[in-house]
């Protein structure tokens, strides 16, 4: 039962039921990461995957551009409590970029620009649910939230959509990453609220 | 770290600290204790089960079963306004934590410590003080501390305490209106600032950064600007503008 705190409700938020349990509402877009934010440039941007046995496919901006790219709208959740709802973005699905590597591993690591990484499963990465994204609203991705790109896994809290992605390391077995390696779930998903260890 | 569930927790102290922050002591019974820097979750619920959840800094470490939060009020906000002006000791609540493993400071390192905190970003921060002062660390700590106006500044008399007795490193920066006989400038904080203020690059200090999002945005740009290694610098963001 949870502790009922005297005189507190008065100024409560609405509800949505597309609100995970413990998130609220918020309509501008806070920035949560652990240092400054990375400035990378177009001409020197790569995004890499890596194979367990050490093979690697990479792709330069342009070339990045030039494969199929597909509208998201989704809700987006943050570990630290606020959801956005309805947010629209662009990017490249995970499954086409998976389509260029030979692997039978489990797990992934995200690598990003200013060194942060995230661990995630494969298989939350595919079946059109995740994205190398570069644009939101319609704009390029402003630096502070991740451009030039940043990972888009909208169905787990948002600090496994690594930004300034780099690229990825599959792997066979799970490793921790960046927050998950302080204090952060493993695998991180909203509904069932796994914030922590 | 291990973070259990929802404990209860109950107010045994509420005192201002500023006109719109609050510091608030809880006793928790079975907090195992916490690092300078850490965060609880507060859990408020209402009547009707309705619930809200809110990340705050521990403005104390170490052992013991009581800690404190210092809370600034947004005067749209949902819960910060209830924790400065409604609740009263002896009032319920829920905490979760200690949290965070990234943004603490542990004494034993060989490199001088900045401090750089805007607003209630101080709170995380003077947890870290209290430990390097108990620490007889305090010589190789630095605190810059960005205001509106001196009574904006929340632990404003253990600052200046501290930092007279040979403590803690304390520069001021107002942003609206400095104390009366101020002679320095009034802005906000800018590479002069930073410049004089800093340990400099040379010593290859070790930053924690925190304040509201657009705060840390932009001191922390302004460091990597300045030659400070982006790996050296660790950052909270509150939120907000
Ligand atoms: C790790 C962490 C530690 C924190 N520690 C502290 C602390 O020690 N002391 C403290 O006072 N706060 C702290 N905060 C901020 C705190 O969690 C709440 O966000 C804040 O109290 C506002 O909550 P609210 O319910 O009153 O406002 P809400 O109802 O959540 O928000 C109202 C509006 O204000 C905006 N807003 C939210 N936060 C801020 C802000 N900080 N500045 C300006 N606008 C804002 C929101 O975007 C929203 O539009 C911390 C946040 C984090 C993530």
């Amino acid at each position: 039962m949870a502790v009922v705190s005297r005189g507190f409700g008065a100024r409560r938020r609405e509800s949505d039921p597309r609100l995970p349990p413990g998130q609220y509402l918020t309509e501008d877009f806070p920035v949560l990461s652990a240092g400054p934010t990375p400035r990378i440039d177009l001409d020197q941007w790569r995004f890499a995957i890596r194979s367990e046995t050490g093979s690697q496919v990479s792709w330069t901006w342009d070339e990045f551009q030039a494969l199929p790219i597909e509208d998201v709208d989704t809700d987006i959740h943050c570990v630290t409590r606020w959801s956005k709802l309805g947010t629209s973005w662009r990017g490249v699905s995970l499954d086409t970029l998976l389509e260029s590597v030979e692997s039978e591993a489990e797990y992934a690591m995200a690598h990003s620009y200013g060194g942060y990484t995230t661990n995630i499963p494969l298989d939350e990465l595919r079946d059109g649910q995740a994205w190398v994204a570069f644009e939101f609203d319609g704009e390029p991705l402003d630096p502070e939230h991740g451009g030039p790109a940043r990972l888009l896994v909208p169905h787990l809290y948002f600090w496994k959509s690594a930004k300034w992605v780099r690229g990825l390391t599959l792997m066979d077995d799970d490793e921790p990453g960046f927050w998950e390696q302080n204090g952060y779930n493993m695998h991180g998903d909203p509904w069932t609220e796994e914030r922590y260890w | 770290m291990t973070v259990g569930g929802w404990q209860p927790a109950r107010v045994v102290e509420a005192v201002g600290a500023t006109p719109s922050a609050r510091l608030l002591h809880l006793q928790v019974p079975g907090w195992p204790g916490n690092e300078a820097g850490q965060h609880v979750d507060i859990r408020l619920t209402a009547e009707d089960g309705y619930q809200a959840v809110r990340s705050y800094s521990i403005g104390s470490y170490g052992p013991g079963e009581t800690i404190e939060l210092a809370v600034d009020e947004i005067p749209d906000g949902e819960v910060s306004p209830y924790l400065v002006r409604d609740v009263l000791p002896g009032d319920e609540l829920e905490v979760k934590g200690p949290l965070g493993g990234y943004f603490v400071w542990r004494p034993g390192g060989a490199a001088p410590v900045q401090l750089i905190a805007g607003g209630s970003g101080i709170v995380p921060l003077m947890a870290m003080v209290r430990a390097a002062t108990d620490a007889g660390a305090a010589a190789s700590v630095r605190l810059l501390y960005s205001v509106r106006t001196p009574e904006d500044a929340i632990y404003r008399d253990e600052l200046e305490r501290t930092a007279t007795d040979g403590g803690v490193g304390l520069t001021w920066r107002y942003t609206r209106a400095a104390p009366d006989g101020w002679t320095g400038h009034v802005g906000r904080v800018d590479d002069d600032v930073l410049r004089a203020a800093v340990w400099e690059p040379g010593r290859e200090p070790i930053f924690f950064v925190c304040g509201p999002t657009g705060f840390v945005e932009h001191v922390a740009d302004a460091l990597v600007g300045l030659g400070y290694p982006s790996a050296r610098i660790r950052t909270e963001r509150f939120g907000g503008g």
